[in-house]
């Protein structure tokens, strides 16, 4: 990997349905708006979503597959999407492409990104087997999402640990689909809980917000339409950290105004 | 321990999940970074104590070893109240160290990894 200055990042967390794919997504548009030329690598060949997610899948011709058989060329393969024309998605290519994909496959196809973009972010497939490997063999750096839920949390552990042995770094963590009620009343795990347990640095906290649906519903990620919805500002200010800017993380407990919530934050104190 | 852990446990209520959900997790991550089997962690225990025991009397009831883990840093902790002192060691051969003992992984220095307490 030579290309200077260009970024490849994975974006991972082991268990699956925690938000890979819509942080993919959503982060990809927001980096694109900035200025950034981010090209999006689903990498997820068994169970391809990231096209849906974007409202592209209508519009996909070639994928890294045919890019890896060379039988056509990488921009020939490449999504543009039209609204945002600094994004461009690399579709994942047929299943049966797990059969015989190598992680020096991988590497190929993100140094060919690498040339043409600033940002290249790899939305990796859940699980730790093959396809992990593969993807996380093209990755420079790592976002790790993970919701605080017991078993997200131990799966992103084992991810992390991975990650560790094979030098990626930074590894920065995202908490997904945070509720300030749940976690005022302690019935989730806190965000301290997890960054503790985790030993990551945090670059994000996305709230519970039901318009991550909507969005999904419509092909149209959250971050497209300068939308001013919790999930939306959290996506658009991951990737203003992304890109070196400090942005200060919102504090889950001073969401929620009023008596009760009061009440809520005077119990959370630690007595000993 | 936070102010609504103490008011519930006054009032003899459970535990907010949250607690137990950290508690569990801690355990649960100690074991698969280690990658130590509780077969293995038990029989090393039982190992452990039998070594321990040729030297000082030990109190099996409050006995411990487990695995702890904090900051990524995985280490076996025994606690091992002594009843007393053995009048004749059992193997005479080598010193016993009865204070300090080799970490799992590595850990700070100052850790108290071995904590053998008089009872």
């Amino acid at each position: 990997m030579t290309t200077s200055g260009s970024r490849s990042i994975l974006i991972c967390s082991g268990k699956g349905g925690v938000g890979k794919t819509t942080l993919t997504a959503n982060l990809g548009i927001a980096l694109a708006r900035q200025g950034m030329r981010t090209a999006v690598l689903d990498a997820d060949f068994g169970l391809r979503n990231l096209d849906l997610l974007l409202g592209l899948e209508n519009r996909i011709v070639y994928t890294a597959q045919e890019v890896l058989a060379e039988s056509c060329r990488l921009d020939q393969a490449l999504v543009k999407h039209k609204q945002e024309p600094n994004l461009a998605l690399l579709p994942a290519g047929n299943p049966r492409m797990l059969e015989w994909l190598k992680p020096e496959d991988m590497e190929r196809i993100v140094a060919l990104l690498r040339e043409s973009f600033d940002i290249v972010l790899i939305d990796c497939p859940a699980g730790i087997e093959d396809g992990f490997k593969n993807a996380a063999a093209a990755a420079e750096e790592a976002i790790v999402i993970t919701t605080p839920e017991v078993s997200a949390v131990r799966d992103a552990d084992r991810v992390i640990g991975l990650l560790n042995t094979r030098g990626i770094k930074p590894i920065q963590l995202v908490i997904n689909r945070v509720r300030p009620k749940m976690m005022a009343n302690q019935e989730m795990l806190a965000v301290d809980d997890v960054t503790d347990i985790l030993a990551l640095p945090l670059l994000g906290l996305v709230l519970e917000d039901e318009q991550v649906i909507v969005s999904t519903n419509r092909g149209e990620p959250l971050t497209l339409n300068g939308s001013q919805s919790p999930a939306a500002q959290a996506y658009s200010n991951i990737a203003r950290r992304v890109c070196g800017e400090e942005v200060p993380l919102i504090d889950p407990a001073k969401v929620r105004r009023g008596l009760r919530a009061k009440l809520g934050r005077l119990m959370q104190t630690k007595i000993f | 321990m936070t102010l609504r852990d103490f008011v519930n446990k006054l009032l003899g209520r459970q535990p907010a999940s949250a607690t137990t959900a950290r508690e569990r997790l801690q355990l649960v991550l100690a074991h698969d970074r280690s990658d130590l089997n509780p077969e293995l962690l038990e029989q090393m225990r039982r190992e452990i104590l039998e070594v321990v025991s040729r030297y000082v009397e030990i109190d099996l009831e409050e006995g411990d070893v487990s695995l702890e883990t904090e900051d990524r840093v995985t280490a076996l902790v025994a606690n091992l109240p002594i009843k007393r002192a053995k009048a004749v060691p059992q193997p005479a051969a080598e010193p016993a160290p009865a204070d300090e003992a080799e970490p799992a992984p590595t850990s700070e220095a100052s850790d108290p990894i071995w904590t053998a307490s008089q009872a």
